[in-house]
């Protein structure tokens, strides 16, 4: 019996319980909901070549955003003790600047000013800018990440939109769109591959740097990790420019989706969910231990949801509402209280069965 | 209950995922008092007292208090004190950033009898002028050292009806004229009537104000002793369950070699920084042993601070065998085989969430880069070299450190750095809450190290420990160098003596 | 560092204060012969509509016009309100408005009033007695909806299967656009297979759309309540290869005519699109010259010209004049 509860409490302590539990409950609700929810049909998208479709595929395409979004939130997280609120409004400034880069002065070029991944590097460098200030305001001014990232919440758009002197630039290059959407030939939407490579990336930082022991200490304790000859201000500064390579990436996707951007709601509110995807895979938000996959399953666990919605034709006023409640059922659940509570009822259940068993 | 009993405790127990932590441990506290309560670390008496207080709930026993009829249960530290219960802890749980006054009566039942501000003040300060606190009721409360921060924690405590008053390894902090205080104090408490539970690792102290020990030694219950049948060597064994050689056996081991014209190991000259010490000097040879001894707050922490780069230093010249260096930062003193643990255990030294096995290896760590991890079987393998050679009680390598007591978590900051293998080892207060075996161990440690050749700067409150291992010793006044002694010098009257300017 | 860390918030406090009040620009005005006009208007950085608006509104307030302009943007009412009584303060002749919000005017525009101030609102309305301002412009929403719901009834499709993509809910644009076409589908019997917020957002819209594709429901119109969200609609339909616009299998209707929404338009991608007409420049200029003649308005709202265009019928020259 002590097996046994040491198995229960390994899978019920596992910070990837809850984000598979909820996901769980999605799929199960589904299927009783409407089995065709999970049907996986090919079908000729309009260039003619056959492509992926169904509900299963448009969650995992558009999830793509927020699991890499969710990737560097959680390391900002981990070692800042805090959450960047900017993320959405700095797809904004770097979508922009890969479409300013690509159009130059003309809105809708007839040809690229230049190629798509020198455009994207160009981005890159715009969002790891915007990390940076951040980062700067965290960590050498020691401004709270919410309050230092407030600022470019609230400014960004507009940069994003002074970027591109306000103008809306289109690309008509179908190129740029494979990115967003699928490579001829390939049914699987690109996203897919580009969240993948992602979590590729963060787990080979993992293996070959000590990203993790350092943004880990540093979130637990600063002093401490000071005095172990690490310089908290450098990783602090760091994780920020890191998010801001990730929010480059998740910006690249969000303008090739459509071609074109809309600075007032790209991206729109995205950060609430890149947070709540961290929280919901159970990573404290005050800092310090961190689980990576757990955030981005809570990613696609967020995304399934939000289809899932969709999908039900539940009143648009009364969207945010549903997702809220959900939101706060899952939070709760994952909550340490909760789930010690939860841990310690099965304990005593499963010793009164074998109280019972014994006489 | 018998008559005159305050408090009993029967049959306790209480796990922990993977460790019986108490195991049908009891505990009678007589009406006015002083009860020690003593064992190893790990032996349990932390987990008692969180039991007590409500902190942890007990999974078996009883708990009766006079004037209670039957059992009673305890919750919540809330019911504790309602319960006429009170503690205070080793590590000050107090808000630094809120008043002396806001400190001593905040978030407690009594706090509602005061109409305003100024009353309560005044309530305060009349408390700790009777207790002889040097505190002001309205200043900020993390403007005072940790010793007036302790007393002002005791006062918290004591200025409520208790019954029972735990004080949880309060002289840790304190020194020897703060000691007295706090006796006189607990003195004037018992004659009132209060039954006071007192842990400490002092054994002087015990015998000093106790009444009765109690003796706990891996979670289970050895004794009751009144003084008198136990004296101190038999309380050791007592507590380490074995008969003990004399720990003045180190003494003779002492090296005392420090030649002094070969070129140290460390020198510093002038050497200044941020924390507020005078400009200083310095040096270390190989193989010595040598330490910083002064009343608290004397400065000796900051000077180690400043050779580990800890504080940021602001003139002089560190030279480090004959070479001029820099050391801008901790890792600067590191790459040039320096190490250093920290006075303050629980916010300099470890990084609590972490396991055990990587606060073992993270300065090892640190050391080859970023780019250039551990892998898995190299960290298991340290760490559980060392958590061997060390003795480290803990569930597995995997183990949160913070989990560990007091003592062990010290062992794990001590083998961090021992796995760099230093040339040169600054030890602040490493016995501070650590139980009688594990001091003699580090004690033993450091001198083996030093026969091998290790420089050691030993700092410690307890001046024996300082008289038995170290064969220099700086003493500091007010953030001033005010003498070095050596050889036959070093003894308890001369270290007062040159502390005091006589 | 502390300093440093001072200064910076002191930076950005300043930077705060002033930055309504810089947009106001130069003090006291002299009697130079121009008609001196402070306009409020919500950031042009909100949307394309705003930034045409704003355009407009600057080429036709200048100086050969006869007109002197100071201009304050801000989305935030009180910021908005502090703008105005800096340009009452200054003594400007007309006071144009485009308010963030619809409550809490009635104090500054008396105090116009007493100033001798006169005020013309724009795109929105306010709660204030009309006596306080000289007229309001606006866009008729209701209308625009109801024109392009009556297109789509012109097309007579053997049935309508709608998916309605609405803005922002409460918005006067939605509830404008929405309405018509609730009404219509009731009395027609249009099937409306799903309506949800896209919340004036591109991606919002590609991912209803193609939640309705993955769900396999038929349909064929689109009716988004903005070209950036009809936008997202067709990406999702190119993406599933279902074809759209004229001769395609699913009707597309846009509002706001941006230039590159009716490009679409002339290209036959899309079918329709509603115009939300942004410029009130010329009609505040209309009203302006009568009043300075010393003429009476008698009609105190005036409600603009809106186009909808048909992708059948568009030409190159509508796109270079309505587009914005």
């Amino acid at each position: 019996m002590n097996k046994e509860t040491n198995i229960f409490k390994k899978i019920v302590g596992n910070q990837l319980f809850i984000p598979l539990v909820a996901l769980l409950i999605l799929i199960v609700f589904n299927l009783i909901n409407d089995p065709s929810f999970f049907a996986l049909t090919i079908q000729n998208n309009i260039y003619g070549y056959p492509v992926l479709s169904g509900s299963i595929v448009s969650i995992i395409d558009f999830g793509s955003e927020l699991a890499i979004l969710a990737i560097g939130m959680t390391i900002v997280t981990a070692a800042s003790g805090g959450q960047d609120i900017s993320v959405g409004a700095v797809i904004a400034i770097s979508g922009s600047t890969m479409l300013r880069a690509l159009c130059g002065t003309n809105p809708q070029p007839e040809t690229l000013r230049t190629s798509i991944f020198v455009a994207f590097l160009v981005g890159v460098i715009a969002a790891m800018i915007c990390g940076a200030f951040n980062g700067l305001l965290v960590a050498f001014f020691k401004i709270p990440p919410m309050v230092a990232t407030l600022i470019l919440y609230t400014a960004g758009r507009s940069i994003a939109a002074w970027i591109n002197e306000n103008r809306l630039p289109m690309i008509y290059e179908p190129k740029f769109g494979y990115i967003g959407n699928f490579i001829p030939g390939i049914p699987i939407p690109t996203p897919v591959f580009i969240a993948a490579a992602c979590m590729l990336v963060i787990a080979l930082l993992h293996k070959f740097t000590n990203l993790k022991l350092y943004t880990q200490a540093v979130g637990i304790n600063e002093e401490s990790s000071r005095l172990n000859g690490i310089n908290p201000k450098l990783i602090k500064f760091s994780v920020f420019v890191i998010l801001g390579v990730f929010v480059a990436v998740a910006a690249l996707i969000k303008v090739t989706r459509i071609s074109t951007i809309t600075y007032s709601v790209i991206a729109k509110d995205i950060e609430m969910d890149a947070i709540l995807a961290v929280a919901l895979g159970g990573n404290s938000l005050s800092g310090g231990k961190y689980n990576v996959w757990a955030s981005v399953l809570g990613a696609y666990v967020i995304q399934f949801l939000t289809t899932t919605l969709y999908k039900l034709q539940v009143r648009s006023d009364a969207l945010p509402a549903y997702k809220a409640v959900v939101v706060i059922i899952l939070v709760v659940i994952s909550s340490p209280i909760v789930r010690d509570k939860f841990s310690r009822i099965s304990k005593n259940l499963k010793s009164k069965k074998t109280e019972n068993g014994g006489v | 209950m018998q008559e005159g009993t305050v408090l009993e405790m029967r049959g306790i127990h209480k796990s922990f995922p993977g460790v019986h932590a108490l195991q049908g441990v009891q505990f009678t506290l007589r009406k006015g008092e002083i009860h020690a309560l003593m064992g190893e670390n790990g032996a349990g008496k932390s987990t008692l007292i969180k039991v007590l207080t409500g902190v942890y709930s007990k999974d078996e026993g009883t708990i009766m208090l006079e004037g209670h009829p039957g059992e009673v249960t305890i919750k919540s530290p809330q019911d504790a004190q309602n319960a006429g219960i009170s503690t205070v802890y080793q590590e000050i749980t107090l808000c630094p950033n809120l008043s002396v006054a806001e400190n001593m009566f905040i978030g407690r039942a009594t706090s509602g009898k005061f109409q305003n501000w100024k009353e309560m003040n005044k309530a305060a300060d009349k408390l700790l002028k009777n207790l002889d606190i040097p505190a002001q009721a309205t200043k900020q409360l993390g403007n005072y050292s940790i010793a007036v921060q302790q007393m002002v924690a005791i006062a918290r405590a004591v200025d409520l009806d208790c019954k029972v008053l735990i004080l949880d390894e309060p002289t840790s902090s304190l020194d020897e004229q703060e000691v007295e205080k706090l006796f006189k104090l607990m003195r004037d408490l018992k004659s009132r009537g209060v039954g006071i539970i007192f842990v400490t690792h002092f054994l002087d102290q015990v015998y000093a104000v106790s009444d009765r020990i109690t003796v706990l030694r891996d979670g289970k219950f050895i004794g009751e002793y009144t003084v008198a049948e136990l004296p101190r060597l038999k309380l050791v064994s007592t507590m380490l369950g074995k008969e003990m050689d004399d720990m003045a056996d180190i003494k003779e081991d002492k090296n005392a070699v420090s030649q002094k014209d070969e070129i140290p190991v460390l020198e510093a000259s002038n050497l200044q920084s941020t924390s507020g010490i005078k400009p200083f000097d310095f040096y270390i040879n190989k193989g010595e042993v040598n330490g910083f001894t002064g009343l608290l707050g004397s400065g000796r922490s900051e000077c180690v601070r400043a050779l580990f780069g800890a504080d940021k230093t602001l003139g002089g010249v560190i030279k480090i065998e004959g070479k001029r260096i820099k050391i801008a930062a901790p890792i600067d003193a590191m790459k040039r085989g320096i190490a250093y643990l920290p006075e303050d255990r629980k916010n300099d030294g470890i990084i609590g969430d972490l396991s055990v096995k990587d606060n073992i290896i993270i300065a090892l760590q640190v050391l080859e880069g970023f780019f250039k991890p551990l892998s898995e079987k190299e960290k298991n393998k340290f760490a559980e070299e060392y958590i061997k050679l060390l003795d480290i009680k803990t569930a597995s390598p995997e183990t949160p450190i913070k989990s560990l007591s007091g003592g062990n978590q010290q062992k794990c900051i001590l083998a961090r750095w021992l796995l760099t293998h230093p040339n040169y080892l600054i030890l602040d207060e490493p016995t501070r809450g650590i139980d009688v075996g594990t001091k003699v161990d580090i004690q033993k440690l450091v001198l083996k190290l030093a026969s091998e050749g290790m420089s050691i700067t030993f700092i410690s409150s307890e001046q024996d420990e300082m008289i038995r291992t170290c064969s220099r010793l700086i003493v500091m006044r007010d953030g001033r160098v005010v003498g070095e002694l050596t050889g036959d010098d070093i003894s308890q009257s001369k270290i007062m003596s040159t502390i005091a300017g006589e | 560092m502390k300093k440093l860390k001072r200064l910076l918030s002191i930076v950005l406090t300043s930077a705060m204060v002033f930055s309504v009040a810089a947009c106001g620009g130069q003090t006291k005005a002299e009697d130079d012969g121009l008609i001196h006009v402070g306009i409020i208007n919500n950031d042009p950085n909100e949307s394309g509509y705003r930034a045409a608006n704003d355009k407009s509104l600057k080429e036709m307030f200048t100086e050969a016009n006869g007109y002197k302009a100071d201009f304050a943007y801000s989305l935030k009412n009180d910021e908005q309100i502090a703008a105005a009584q800096k340009f009452i303060t200054d003594g400007v002749d007309y006071l144009l408005l485009s308010a963030a919000d619809t409550a809490g005017w009635d104090t500054v525009l008396k105090d116009a009033q007493k100033a001798g101030t006169k005020v013309i609102l724009f795109d929105r309305t306010i709660d204030a007695d009309p006596s306080l301002y000289e007229a309001s412009i606006v866009s008729d929403m209701d209308k625009e909806g109801q024109q392009a719901v009556d297109w789509l009834k012109s097309q007579n499709l053997s049935e309508y299967n709608i998916i309605h993509i609405q803005g922002v809910m409460g918005s006067a644009a939605q509830r404008g656009r929405s309405g018509a076409l609730d009404a219509e589908a009731q009395t027609s019997g249009w099937n409306i297979v799903a309506q949800q917020t896209g919340e004036w957002s591109a991606d919002n819209a590609q991912q209803i759309v193609q939640s309705v594709i993955d769900a396999k429901t038929p349909f064929n119109v689109i009716y988004a309540e903005n070209d950036d969200m009809a936008k997202g609609a067709v990406a999702a339909l190119d993406k599933a290869g279902i074809t759209h616009g004229v001769d395609g299998e699913v009707l597309i209707v846009g509002f706001d005519c941006n230039k590159w929404a009716l490009t679409e338009l002339l290209n036959k991608n899309w079918n329709y699109d509603g115009q939300c007409n942004p410029f009130q420049a010329s009609y505040i200029d209309d009203i302006i010259k009568k009043l300075e003649a010393g003429e009476t308005i008698s009609e105190k709202t005036i409600i603009m010209d809106e186009k909808g265009f048909d992708a059948t019928t568009i030409t190159q020259e509508d796109v270079d004049k309505y587009g914005i």
